[in-house]
């Protein structure tokens, strides 16, 4: 599928490389008609899947969120527990989202132009909250941080309450999108090698320069897409945050457990409308990331 | 070719002084509001139940508020599944006052010298709401069900939440035991029938509400349930009648007083007045003490019987439903011999 | 540019200086790391002994924990691969190809994240269960456990193999084609090896994600011991039931089996990308 795919590019995006090879124009029309029936296959192919498994899905939530109109719809959102929701939902992302970005930078830099032993075992450590229920990372950090805790008397002591507010639904957010950056910028580093780094510095960029004007812009992309999921991720979770939220409303409850709440409750409009909040929210997030991505690109010009 | 390192160190240095600072000051601020949130009055009053009566509690906090003791008490609520409620509240969950399904689940905070052990000292032993298991069916009752035996007779689909993820659905199990019980069979014969039973359910989920979400998808002939829970179901407009079985089990909810507020007290005597317990009635849980207006409504079985005639919650919790020498537990095991033949 | 990477190695070869800003860097990641991973991982294991190695032996060998361990390996195991391929192909669509709506579909790519899993079983359920509209009824059979799989891990390949094919230059497509190469040497040759590590970092995520999934399996399968009920689900039943000593033993036993996994395939991408060099 994929081969088609490639073939595709190489004649649509050069058709003058192909056209010098090509003997006849009789060939050259053929080859392109083929590498158009490849191409759509190709789209026909990932087009179908996706909407049997994502658009399909979303629609049907979009559906049923404005089946009854916008009236049902306004009350949901105006409710003061969702209003609540929603804002602590963006508090924990707000929080989380950036310190996963910086470790996610740092960790990939470490694991890719690194040396040094035990790095393999750092990448598992990195990756390891992910293979966890959710359910069990929430205790887990019960078992580390709750009053019974590892931790807990030396917590309460200090006047912190760490699970059951605020900071543990942070910490419960964090692990569970602790991987993406670091996994989506590690391939992009390696595929963008060290050259220009090293010319760069040649050419006296100072280190802070260089990482700036030559390591980001090169690996935005990785950083984008490593952003735009751990946001979704630390939007949606839920597993982990009940465990260590308290589920307190109009304090610690968030948006997925409100959307859980809502349906525990028949309210399922309620549910709905939340969920294509997250759901925009999450959208949202993609959209400035690579407006962001493109103004930094042209005021650096790379 | 060193300074290209250099270069990385450097990078991640700076980067990470940056972060530091904003960790900080992030965390800082995350810990002062949740500070906030609570220290706040003294009158503020938490409260952590099962997810089911929180439609109630709405009107039952209200309604206490204007009652003379509850005038300037305020609440913050909790909902969700009982068992996580209860292990939150053991593991440091501010809480006042608890509502849970089952018993074991207080009894994990008297054991944890959060609740005092004389809490189901009381006129209704501790207890705040009853209800029934009963049946619940597709519209008109197709596979004409009304007894335990039905539940067994060949094509019959059953739909129950999992007695080892849903606290709430081991009710269900301990009606259709002591069912057999009351039809003057053997506790061999009992849990004989207990088998057979498993061997009809086509979907075990995880808490009573995902039960029903799967048979109002469309799944099963008959979903084990409570009573209020299949008259909210209907209030609300999901198509399915309810039938309660001549001999089923009395579900009891505890409630307590977590620590020795006053207030908290107050609120929990509030909830065993009657007119709460009229609160609770219209809300379809049946009342637990006599003379409430809206009780006629719930007709009595004959057979009822109490998690007592079975040996009470202690026993009943180690004999079926130990994680690994359960009978229950057993019973689900043997089902995977069966399949895997 | 992929033969470019790594700068041949003379780079490669030096150890990490042991400079003062380094360690400080090494220093925070180290902490962040350990106050998010390691204390809990660490916790976790020792939950998983407190019974001592019988009570963990009898807990991971019980017949019921085994078949949901089994189910759940099995089902990420067939999911990772659909993902593999249909995550490269949709990256590449997304990348190289142009279409009306591309956009839109290029947004929605995440959303399987930020829906609270509630909501993603009770959408499949009605689309996928009984009354389908496009009658496929797999609820409550074991292929409902992939299908919501497939539904939770369906970003991670897309979103690792889009950067890369951002970045990737076209021109050597090209030259490859333009130089006689046909469109599967230049696919075999010059874009899945530069992809590579790049697709293994997906399929490393989706089955990490796949091995704990819980929320969006709950509905859709039924969750039937023996049958339908995913490893995730089970270790939930034992927390509920106050046996967190086996549920912990439950969780070590999928956390070692992604280790193994996730160990391999990093090796796996090591190699290759050397081997394009």
């Amino acid at each position: 599928m994929s081969s088609s795919g490639a073939g595709a590019a190489a004649v649509s995006n050069g058709p003058g490389g192909v056209a010098r090879r090509a003997p006849t124009h009789d060939a050259e029309r053929a080859a392109e008609r083929a590498a158009r029936a490849r191409k759509l296959t190709a789209r026909t192919l990932a087009l179908g899947y996706l909407t049997l498994l994502l658009l399909a899905p979303v629609a049907m939530i979009f559906y049923r969120t404005f089946e009854h109109g916008l009236a049902p719809v306004w009350d949901s959102i105006t409710a003061p527990n969702a209003q609540h929701a929603f804002w602590l939902t963006i508090e924990v992302v707000a929080i989380a989202v950036p310190l996963n970005t910086a470790f996610g930078i740092g960790m990939a830099l470490l694991l890719e132009r690194g040396r040094f032993r035990g790095k393999g075992l750092l990448g598992l450590l990195v990756d390891l909250p992910f293979a966890i229920s959710p359910v069990v990372v929430g205790l887990s950090l019960v078992l580390v941080y709750g009053k019974t805790g590892w931790f807990g008397d030396w917590l309460t002591e200090q006047g912190f309450q760490i699970i059951f507010s605020v900071p543990g639904i942070v910490l419960a957010t964090a692990v569970v999108s602790l991987p993406f950056v670091a996994r989506e910028t590690i391939p992009v580093l390696r595929e963008l090698g060290t050259d220009s780094e090293q010319a760069a510095e040649t050419l006296g960029a100072s280190p802070w320069q260089t990482f700036w004007r030559v390591t980001l812009p090169g690996i935005r992309w990785g950083v984008v897409y490593g952003v735009v999921l751990t946001t979704a991720r630390a939007l949606g979770e839920f597993g982990a945050v009940s465990i260590v939220s308290g589920r307190i409303e109009g304090q610690t409850q968030t948006l997925p457990l409100y959307v859980q709440d809502r349906f525990e409750n028949f309210d399922s409009t309620g549910a709905y409308t939340a969920a294509v909040v997250l759901a925009l929210l999450a959208m949202g997030t993609l959209l400035a990331m690579n407006l962001l991505t493109r103004r930094t690109r042209r005021r650096i010009g790379a | 070719m060193s300074s290209i390192l250099f270069i990385h160190s450097m990078k991640k240095a700076v980067m990470k002084k940056h972060s530091l600072a904003v960790l900080v000051s992030l965390i800082a601020a995350a810990i002062g509001l949740s500070a906030c949130g609570s220290s706040s009055g003294s009158k503020e009053l938490a409260l952590v139940a099962y997810s089911t009566p929180k439609s109630a509690y709405e009107k039952l906090t209200a309604d206490f508020q204007a009652t003379s003791a509850g005038k300037g008490v305020t609440f913050s609520q909790s909902y969700g599944p009982s068992g996580e409620q209860s292990r939150a509240v053991a593991n440091g969950q501010n809480a006042d006052v608890v509502n849970f399904s089952l018993e074991p689940d207080v009894e994990r905070l008297v054991k944890a010298g959060l609740v005092s052990s004389s809490w189901n000292q009381n006129a209704t032993h501790g207890f705040v709401t009853n209800s029934v298991v009963v049946f619940m069916v597709r519209k008109g009752n197709p596979k004409h069900i009304t007894s335990w035996s039905d539940l067994v007779k060949p094509g019959v689909q059953v739909v129950t939440p999992n007695p080892f993820t849903s606290g709430g659905a081991r009710w269900n199990i301990m009606a259709a035991y002591g069912a057999q019980l009351k039809e003057g069979k053997s506790e061999a014969e009992a849990q004989a029938y207990l088998k057979q039973l498993f061997g009809h359910v086509v979907s075990q989920d995880s808490s009573a509400r995902n039960s029903l979400q799967t048979f109002t998808a469309g799944r099963g002939d008959v979903l084990l349930g409570y009573e209020n829970e299949a008259i909210t179901a209907q209030k609300k407009g999901e198509d399915v009648d309810y039938l309660i079985p001549d001999d089923t089990i009395l579900i009891q909810a505890p409630v307590a007083v977590v620590g020795s507020s006053k207030p908290a007290q107050e609120f929990v005597k509030y909830l065993l007045s009657p007119a709460a317990q009229e609160t609770w009635a219209a809300q379809g849980y049946r009342p637990v003490i006599s003379g409430v207006q809206g009780a006629s409504k719930f007709p009595k079985p004959p057979g009822l019987f109490t998690i007592e005639y079975v040996g009470g919650w202690k026993s009943v919790t180690d004999k079926f439903f130990d994680p690994e020498t359960g009978i229950v537990t057993k019973i689900e095991q043997g089902l995977g011999v069966s399949t895997s033949k | 540019m992929a033969a470019g990477s790594r700068a041949g190695g003379a780079a490669g070869r030096l150890r990490l200086p042991a400079h003062a800003g380094s360690a400080l860097g090494v220093g925070m990641l180290g902490i962040y790391l350990s106050v998010l991973v390691l204390l809990p991982v660490a916790a976790l294991v020792a939950k998983s002994s407190t019974g001592g190695t019988d009570a963990f032996w009898r807990a991971i060998t019980n017949p019921e924990a085994v078949a949901a361990i089994k189910l759940t390996l099995i089902a990420t195991g067939i999911v990772v691969l659909i993902n593999a391929v249909f995550g490269t192909l949709i990256a590449w669509v997304l990348v190289r190809d142009d279409f009306r709506g591309k956009q839109v579909v290029n947004s929605v790519i995440d959303l399987p994240f930020a829906l609270p899993t509630i909501v993603a079983g009770v959408v499949l359920l009605a689309l996928y269960g009984k009354g389908s509209p496009i009658g496929v009824n797999v609820a409550f059979t074991r292929l409902s456990v992939g299908l919501a799989l497939l539904f939770v891990t369906l970003p991670f390949v897309v979103r690792s193999v889009q950067p890369v094919l951002l970045e990737l230059d076209i021109a050597m497509e090209e030259a490859a084609a333009s130089l006689g190469a046909r469109s599967w040497t230049v696919l075999r040759r010059i874009v899945l090896p530069t992809l590579a590590p790049a697709i293994i970092s997906g399929i490393a995520l989706s089955f990490a994600r796949a091995v704990g999934e819980f929320g969006s399996l709950v509905l859709i399968t039924g969750n039937l011991p023996f049958k339908t009920e995913a490893g995730s689900v089970y270790i939930f039943g034992q927390v509920e039931n106050d046996n967190l000593p086996g549920a912990a033993a439950v969780s070590v036993i999928l956390l070692a089996a992604a280790i193994v996994v996730l160990g391999a395939l990093s090796f796996a991408s090591r190699r290759m990308s050397r081997h394009v060099q």
